[in-house]
């Protein structure tokens, strides 16, 4: 039996479905069978990043309302073998599924795979109760700016609502540069807010813009820091402890990552 | 003025730690805002603690989180209606 991970954030535009697409492909470059689901109904947008827009016949509405069979929804990525699509319906909105279909959804899936990552939309409505209904563990992407790690926190509250208790966090667009100066919140900063362990940090890369416009993960390009950065994440998912990088190069933030605040629970 | 700040030694704050201190309290606020469920669990649980030292009139027990601009206090009315000698 899998494992389904939802990757989430509250606010919009922090990564969510770059984190996916590159947790995704990073767990299926290391052997593992992957299938990524896009619950972003109307705003589809993992199936261009991962370079598979061409190949959408059905998609996650199809599915959960029965006009085709799981199988035939599925889409095998190009590159790896064991890596899925589950592409999101672009035509309908959020309440063309059910938190229950979803349920089953996922219960299904991980009979076949080892890793479900569901790309949730931004928000806390509808489509975040879908996208976290099967859900055994979450992981919230945020970025280092003060409105992103607020709904951060909003939303790890919500997940302990919904039972998914001890989320991990992703600190994605991390500028090593601006932190030095004290201009950019640091990974501590940020877990001393938020309380949460790390599974890993992402620095700010051109890189990332450039695999996007080519519709390859950038965990595949083996040149660029945030490509490793996703698959030290890959590889902290699957069990295997690689210590989290700060990228100021700075020590005291190894070890135990988890800090309370005064005013903290 | 800034310019006399500065030649006094006194240091700006870095940016980051004046978002760090905004965070830290726009939390505290919207933490306390998210569940009176919690303040529910809170209430009982003291009530509980406080009448192992002396009676008290649960009924009339109110607990409650009040905030102001910079700080959010917890505050309790708890009538006592007598203490246990010990």
């Amino acid at each position: 039996m899998g494992e389904v991970l939802v990757i989430t954030s509250g606010k919009g535009g922090v990564g969510k479905t770059t984190a996916t697409a590159n947790v995704g492909t990073g767990l299926a470059s290391i052997g593992k069978k992957v299938v990524m689901v896009d619950t972003d109904i109307g705003l589809r947008n993992l199936d261009v990043v991962m370079g598979l827009e061409n190949r959408i016949v059905y998609d996650l509405v199809d599915v959960a309302q029965g006009n085709c069979r799981l199988k035939q929804a599925l889409i095998k990525d190009k590159r790896l073998e064991g890596l899925c699509l589950l592409p999101a319906a672009q035509t309908k909105d959020k309440t063309a599924v059910t938190p229950e279909q979803m349920e089953e959804l996922c219960l299904n899936l991980k009979k076949e795979f080892d890793y479900v990552i569901i790309d949730c939309p931004a928000g806390i409505e509808g489509g975040f109760k879908n996208a976290t209904a099967g859900a055994d563990k979450a992981i919230v992407v945020t970025t280092p700016e003060i409105s992103a790690v607020r709904d951060a926190d909003r939303i790890i509250g919500l997940l302990e609502a919904a039972e998914l208790r001890n989320p991990t966090l992703i600190v994605n667009r991390l500028r090593p540069d601006m932190v030095k100066k004290g201009d950019m919140m640091d990974i501590d900063d940020i877990i001393d807010i938020l309380a949460v362990e790390i599974l890993g940090v992402v620095p700010e890369d051109q890189a990332i813009v450039i695999s996007s416009n080519k519709g390859e993960p950038v965990v595949l390009d083996l040149n660029s820091s945030a490509g490793l950065a996703y698959r030290n994440i890959a590889k902290r998912i699957t069990g295997e402890m690689i210590p989290v990088t700060s990228w100021e190069a700075e020590e005291g933030l190894l070890g135990k990552l988890k800090s309370f605040f005064g005013f903290n629970d | 003025m800034d310019i006399f700040g500065k030649a006094a030694g006194q240091q700006e704050p870095s940016s980051k730690s004046i978002a760090k201190e905004r965070l830290r309290l726009v939390l505290v606020h919207d933490r306390a805002s998210i569940s009176p469920q919690l303040l529910e669990d809170l209430k009982e649980d003291m009530l509980k603690v406080i009448s192992s030292y002396m009676e008290i009139d649960e009924n009339g027990t109110e607990v409650t989180l009040k905030s102001d601009d910079s700080s959010v206090a917890l505050m309790a009315s708890i009538p006592v209606i007598k203490i246990n000698r010990i």
